[in-house]
C-alpha cells in the first residue's frame, strides 16, 4: 500500500516535471526567436537579391526588371501576397519561384536547366534563386495575403493542393496532415503548426521564406515543401512542379487576410 | 569579394546605436565535409568601426562567432548625416569596408 502510494506520487511528479520541461523549453525557444528578430541575416539575401534583380544576366543580358510576377512587368511591391496565381502567357498557375524561372528563360534567355541548376544554397555556395526570393518577398512585408481562386485553373490548383495535403503515402504512410492536422504536435522540440487551423496556417505561411539559423541559409517556400516531402519519405518534389505549386496554392490561400511578415528568421 | 554588410546607425537619446550584419561563412576549422576532409578555418579576426577619423569600436573575433554575424553597440558623439564605416578582416586576409550615414532616431 505504502509502496503503491509512493509510486503514484512519483508518477505524478514525473508527469508534472515532463510537462514543465516542455513548457519551459517552448518558452526558451520563443525567447531565442525573439532575441534573433533584430539583425535577421535574411537582409543580406534581400540586398543581394535586389542587385541580382536589377543586373543584366543570362545570354540576353537583360535584367528581371521587366519580369511580370503578377502585378505587371517589373512590379515587385505587394506581388508576393497575391501568389500563386494564374498567368495568361504561360496558361498555368505559377508560384513566385516557378514564375522567376519562367522569366529567366523567357526574358534572360537561360535554359530551364541553367535557371534551376542551383535553387537551394549549401555550405559555401549560396543560391541566386534564394536571394531573388528574399528580395521579392521582402517587398510584400505588411501586405495582406490576398490569393484568389477565381480562375478555373486556380481553383483546380487549390483543390489538388488540398488533396495532396491529406494524401497518405510513402513508407511511413504519412500525409502532410499527419503532422500538421492537429494541435500540439512536434518534431523533437519544434512545435509544428496545425495548418488546418486558420491562425496557425496564417502564421506559418506568412513567415516563409525564412533564414534558418541552424543551416545559415535563407530558405524559400519551395525548399520548405521539398524538405517536408523528404521528411515524409515521399518521392522527391520537383522544383516548380504543378504539384508543388498546387500545395503552395492551398497553403497560401488559407493564409488570406493575414499580413505577410517574411522573410522571417527561424531556428 | 565578400558580399556587402548591412549597416544601420541611428540616434538613440544622446548616443548612436549601430547595428551591423556581416555576410561571412565563419568556418570553425572543426567541421568535416561530405568526403571526411576538414573544412579549413575561415573567420573574421578583426572588426573596426570608425566615425570621423576615430575608432569607436574594435573587436578581435575567433571561430566561435556565428555565421553571418550581427553586431550591436552604441557610441557617443555622432550626429545625423555623419558617416560610420565598418571594416572587417578575416584570417585569409580578405577585407571588406562598408559605410552608412547616421539617421535620426
Amino acid at each position: 500500500m505504502r509502496i503503491g502510494t509512493c509510486v503514484a506520487a512519483m508518477a505524478i511528479a514525473l508527469w508534472g516535471g515532463g510537462a514543465f520541461a516542455q513548457d519551459s523549453t517552448a518558452k526558451a525557444i520563443q525567447e531565442y526567436r525573439d532575441a534573433l528578430q533584430d539583425g535577421n541575416p535574411a537582409e543580406l539575401w534581400e540586398i543581394k537579391g535586389e542587385d541580382l534583380w536589377k543586373q543584366p544576366r543570362g545570354p540576353n543580358k537583360v535584367s528581371l526588371e521587366k519580369c511580370d510576377i503578377g502585378l505587371g512587368p517589373g512590379v515587385v511591391k505587394g506581388a508576393y501576397a497575391r501568389l500563386p496565381k494564374y498567368f495568361k502567357d504561360t496558361d498555368r498557375v505559377d508560384d513566385l519561384e516557378s514564375r522567376l524561372v519562367h522569366c529567366m528563360v523567357s526574358l534572360q534567355g537561360m535554359s530551364r536547366a541553367d535557371a534551376t541548376r542551383r535553387v537551394f544554397g549549401g555550405p559555401g555556395a549560396a543560391a541566386d534563386m534564394e536571394a531573388l526570393v528574399a528580395y521579392v518577398t521582402s517587398q510584400s512585408k505588411g501586405v495582406k495575403m490576398n490569393v484568389a481562386v477565381g480562375h478555373p485553373k486556380e481553383r483546380e490548383a487549390f483543390e489538388m493542393g488540398q488533396k495532396v495535403f491529406y494524401y497518405r503515402g510513402g513508407p511511413h504512410d504519412f500525409a502532410c496532415a499527419t503532422c500538421h492536422g492537429e494541435d500540439n504536435k512536434r518534431i523533437r522540440l519544434q512545435d509544428l503548426p496545425n495548418l488546418t487551423n486558420q491562425k496557425d496556417a496564417q502564421r506559418a505561411y506568412t513567415t516563409w521564406p525564412a533564414y534558418r539559423v541552424s543551416q545559415g541559409e535563407l530558405r524559400s517556400f519551395q525548399w520548405r515543401l521539398y524538405d517536408c516531402f523528404r521528411q515524409q519519405r515521399f518521392p522527391e518534389l520537383l522544383y516548380g512542379s504543378d504539384l508543388s505549386v498546387a500545395l503552395t496554392m492551398f497553403l497560401a490561400r488559407n493564409a488570406n487576410g493575414a499580413a505577410y511578415a517574411g522573410p522571417a528568421i527561424k531556428r | 569579394m565578400a558580399d556587402p554588410m548591412r549597416i544601420r546607425a541611428q540616434i538613440a537619446g544622446d548616443k548612436v546605436e549601430v547595428r551591423v550584419l556581416m555576410s561571412h561563412e565563419m568556418e570553425t576549422g572543426q567541421r568535416r565535409d561530405n568526403n571526411g576532409n576538414i573544412v579549413p578555418a575561415w573567420f573574421i579576426q578583426n572588426v573596426t568601426v570608425n566615425h570621423g577619423g576615430r575608432t569607436v569600436m574594435s573587436a578581435q573575433w575567433g571561430p566561435a562567432v556565428a555565421k553571418n554575424p550581427f553586431v550591436h553597440f552604441r557610441f557617443s558623439g555622432g550626429k545625423v548625416g555623419e558617416r560610420v564605416s565598418v571594416t572587417w578582416t578575416d584570417n585569409r586576409g580578405d577585407k571588406r569596408t562598408d559605410e552608412a550615414a547616421i539617421i535620426a532616431g
